[in-house]
């Protein structure tokens, strides 16, 4: 062995001639490492084998023109844009790459953005510098912010927009989610122009719940919301049987009476005719806010107030005569707008909507009365898991702060979270864990479980990882800020008049209320004065085939005249003046003119009906009494440019002329008969 | 001997969770076999990438005279990154197997297979097609869903009634592949952005290029390929004609 070692030593290091020769080779093979670890670095290899796919296509030329070899690199310092990502992606922007399917080399999908002005990693998450695969896709101990699925990819566009888009559905329902929950009771959410997500569900005040319902009722409701209304918008809390005893203990002591008490009313006892109350329920609309379940057991009717299938189990008889009879008096705050009912409707109503029953429902529930300690324990468990953050409740104080904030639940450092046994270790799956099953992290964790379905659950995590350190740090010049509901309320007579009936529940006004009916604010400009009047004295239905109608509110003649003067008088637009274009100065020649361009040129009767008698369109609105209802002057502003006069609206933009916009005012308000005398003929 | 009992006990136990642990599904042991297999119902489905279908696959093992056959296995199978939960079922007692689908990362059209195997042990399989919709098309989808579907959409529900009867032309819906595959990308954008009288047609189709921006058509367009039936096969590029 030893022989053999300094037989080697002399071959390469004997004299300084060898020496020297042995120790150059040895060099220039040290020299060689980083060449040659350039030579066969991942990203050489996919720039080669694209040159490899292009050469066979029809337009390698143009293709080969467009490549470029090397490292790129996109660099957007006020966006901490520092990207490689197009060293391998080197198709992104071939649109004749249309059809390749193998990664690296797809086409980028059409999108608004161009990848020069906004990177990749600003949407796509992932390690922008990085030059391996795996360092670029995935989390590495250096790197928590691993490539963004795919499905949630609409986070990266809510970073910057946080107005609503038709572009980023899921993002949008994902918001919406968050607020028709009510998540941001418990969580505070602050979007990064300062604007928190508001919560919309607007849960019961439980100030007086004893007036209302039973504590078996209660209970019952406590331990499984849904299963009184699958549509139920409280969670479960997977309350024991004891904790929900105590509860409902608790809570119904808390209640106090109204001011003043319910009074049951004389000679309310009248048989109910089920007929009428089907009849009286239809022709309020209650159906456009308040489902049932129909005898196949499918749910119809709107989201806006609570499912009625088992009202009658719910709510006792006197609450509901006096919530039917006037619902401001049991909760001042309500959406539900105040019809004016007389008695005997009141009772025909009632007795329809107390034959609704859900016998089952409290069919195993036997209740002792409680013991001190049940409700003081009821009361532990009312603060433990923050029931007044939704709920009113006297003697307990809505909690601040009670659950985590989101601001910044995108960027949320992995290490800074708790996985459990099946929950793939990334950020968008512990979000969807936990908006899934959040007990499943922990039998004690407060959060309860709410029934959704599993793409509802991706939309709110798609929401909820838009909410990063990017976000909330970047330029706001960046940002598109949300358009925020404003706080307008009418003032005076009219604006308590518009606040008992709940206008803004479905209409909005100047920023400020529901988008279920339309926007009212240049109302007064619109239409003219006798048609608001006759409007709501009797609403009749404007479009055919519309389900969600304004229901009747029986008002008075007086307030009608006040709100119609209210109307008339305030609600205008700026733009122009409603008396500007004078019916009078239409000349037969041009009412047949408008009605030509009506029939042939625009073809307008395939959405509208202006002749019952032929016409058929449904989608529009009937302009069969047009006459009787707008002025002029809007018609021909909305011709003209519909979208102005109401953003979002679905007529299609004609681009007519001055001229051919004249006539076809011309022959719309030469329409002057009323759907029903219309009908008759 | 005491010892020992509980050693072997405690063997059990830690054995017990690691098997709880592994990852093998355990092979379906088939207690029938059918002579054919078919759709129920679930294909033809419009979704979103990444995302579940409304519907689950169902599939229906047949026997010789065409009734369900129970407990026959049927596995489920589609390109990469499509995922299946159950990935393999026997069928229920009315021979039928059900399957939730959650489509790939990639827009287009996915075949997915469903099979099973037969006395003699031959493979049979039927296969159902999906579209998964990018990010381009669901933005189409949307405004689908705002503009054109109740007049381009025969279907009513409660909430949307459909107006196609009430025109004197009926319109195209847009998965009729027959015809809106003939029409080129440009003819589309012509007639969505003019009106029907840009190509000779029905003027009851208004021009929505005053009302829509270019990316929108362009978004309708991508949407009413993606849904076409047969689907639409792009002519690629062509450089001179004749």
């Amino acid at each position: 062995m030893k022989e053999k070692l300094s037989f080697l030593w002399r071959t390469f290091f004997g004299d300084s001639a060898r020496a020297f020769g042995t120790m150059s080779i040895i060099f220039l093979l040290l020299l060689a490492i980083a060449p040659a670890k350039n030579h066969f670095s991942e990203w050489r290899h996919y720039q080669k084998k694209y040159l490899r796919l292009i050469r066979g296509r029809a337009d390698a030329v143009t293709l080969e023109r467009h490549f470029q070899g090397g490292v790129q690199q996109i660099w957007i310092p006020e966006e901490q844009v520092t990207d490689r990502c197009t060293t391998c992606h080197t198709g992104l922007k071939e649109a004749s790459l249309a059809d390749v399917s193998t990664q690296p080399f797809r086409k980028h999908p059409v999108i608004p953005h161009s990848l020069t002005e906004f990177g990749c990693t600003t949407c796509h998450r992932g390690q922008g510098a990085a030059t391996t695969v795996q360092e670029a896709h995935s989390a590495t101990e250096q790197w928590e912010q691993p490539l963004l699925p795919a499905k949630y990819i609409e986070a990266g566009c809510g970073q910057c927009h946080l107005e609503r888009q038709t572009a980023t559905p899921f993002l949008n329902q994902g918001r919406q989610l968050i607020s028709r929950y009510g998540c941001t009771h418990c969580h505070t959410i602050k979007q990064a122009d300062g604007a928190r997500i508001l919560p919309d569900d607007d849960p019961p005040s439980l100030k007086h719940i004893a007036d209302k319902t039973t504590r078996e009722w209660v209970y019952a409701w406590i331990k499984d919301p849904q299963s009184y209304a699958s549509t139920a918008t409280m969670p479960n809390y997977h309350f024991s049987d004891n904790d929900a005893r105590d509860i409902s203990a608790f809570i119904l002591t808390q209640s106090t009476p109204l001011e003043p008490p319910l009074q049951p009313m004389a000679g309310a006892k009248a048989p109910p005719d089920p007929a009428a109350g089907a009849t009286l329920y239809g022709q309020s609309f209650c159906a456009s806010c308040h489902a049932t379940q129909n005898a196949a057991g499918t749910v119809v009717g709107g989201n806006f107030g609570p499912e009625l299938t088992g009202i009658g189990t719910k709510a006792k008889p006197e609450w509901l005569q006096d919530w039917v009879k006037n619902p401001r008096h049991y909760d001042p705050g309500t959406m539900m707008p105040h019809y004016r009912f007389d008695d005997k409707q009141v009772a025909i109503l009632t007795g329809f909507l107390e034959a609704k029953t859900e016998p089952d429902f409290l069919a195993n529930v036997h209740l002792d009365p409680a013991t001190p300690q049940q409700i003081e324990h009821g009361k532990r468990l009312v603060v433990e898991n923050g029931c007044a953050s939704c709920h009113e409740i006297n003697g307990i104080k809505k909690p601040e702060n009670f659950a985590p904030e989101l601001s910044r639940i995108g960027s949320k450092p992995l290490n800074q979270l708790i996985f459990v046994e099946g929950v793939e270790h990334t950020l968008p799956d512990y979000i969807g864990a936990k908006v899934r099953n959040p007990r499943a992290f922990g039998s004690a964790l407060k959060m309860p479980q709410f029934k959704l379905t599993p793409q509802e659950i991706d939309a709110i995590t798609t929401a909820l990882l838009a909410l990063t350190d990017r976000a909330q740090t970047q330029p706001p010049s960046m940002r598109i800020a949300s358009v925020q509901e404003t706080h307008y309320e009418p003032a005076g007579q009219a604006g308590q008049l518009m606040h008992d009936l709940q206008c803004f529940s479905c209409h909005t006004i100047n920023g400020h209320g529901g988008d279920m009916a339309p926007d009212l604010t240049w109302e007064g400009t619109a239409v003219q004065r006798d048609w608001l009047v006759q409007f709501l004295k009797n609403p009749e239905t404007l479009r055919p085939a519309l389900i969600r109608r304004m229901p009747k509110f029986n008002l008075t003649d007086s307030e009608i005249n006040t709100l119609s003067d209210y109307i008339m008088t305030v609600y205008q637009t700026p733009e122009f003046d409603r008396d500007s274009l004078p019916a009078a100065q239409f000349t037969p020649a041009s009412v047949e003119e408008g009605r030509q361009l009506f029939y042939s040129k625009f073809a307008c009767q395939s959405c509208h009906i202006a002749d019952f008698s032929k016409d058929k369109g449904y989608i529009g609105p009937a302009l069969a009494g047009t006459g009787m209802r707008f002025n002029a002057a809007w018609i021909y502003h909305w011709l003209k440019d519909p979208q102005a006069l109401r953003s979002g609206t679905i007529e299609p933009n004609q681009h007519m002329t001055d001229d051919e916009a004249r006539s076809l005012t011309a022959f719309l308000m030469s329409l002057k008969s009323g759907p029903k005398e219309a009908m008759k003929k | 001997m005491k010892s020992a009992v509980i050693a072997l006990v405690a063997a059990v136990i830690f054995s017990a969770g690691c098997s709880h642990k592994s990852k093998q599904p355990a092979p379906l042991q088939a207690t029938a076999t059918g002579a054919a297999i078919v759709e129920s119902s679930g294909g033809k489905q419009i979704g979103y990438i990444g995302t579940p279908l409304d519907q689950p696959i169902v599939v229906q093992v047949n026997d010789a005279s065409g009734s369900g056959v129970a407990g026959a296995a049927v596995y489920f199978s589609g390109p990469a990154r499509v995922s299946f939960t159950p990935a393999s079922a026997l069928t229920d007692s009315s021979g039928q197997a059900t399957s939730a689908v959650t489509l790939g990362q990639q827009a287009g059209r996915y075949k997915l297979a469903a099979s099973t195997r037969d006395g003699s042990g031959k493979k049979l399989d039927i296969v159902v097609e999906e579209v998964a919709l990018g990010y381009q098309q669901t933005v189409g989808a949307q405004l689908n869903a705002q503009y054109c579907i109740r007049c381009h959409d025969s279907e009513s529900t409660p909430e949307r009634v459909s107006n196609m009867d009430n025109l004197s032309v009926k319109p195209h819906p847009f998965t009729e592949g027959d015809t809106l595959n003939k029409m080129s990308d440009a003819d589309l954008v012509a007639i969505i952005t003019h009106g029907g009288p840009a190509l000779n047609k029905s003027p009851e189709m208004p021009p929505w290029g005053y009302t829509l921006s270019k990316s929108d058509i362009a978004a309708l367009v991508s949407y009413i390929r993606a849904v076409a039936d047969p689907p639409y096969e792009a002519g690629g590029l062509v450089y001179a004609r004749n």
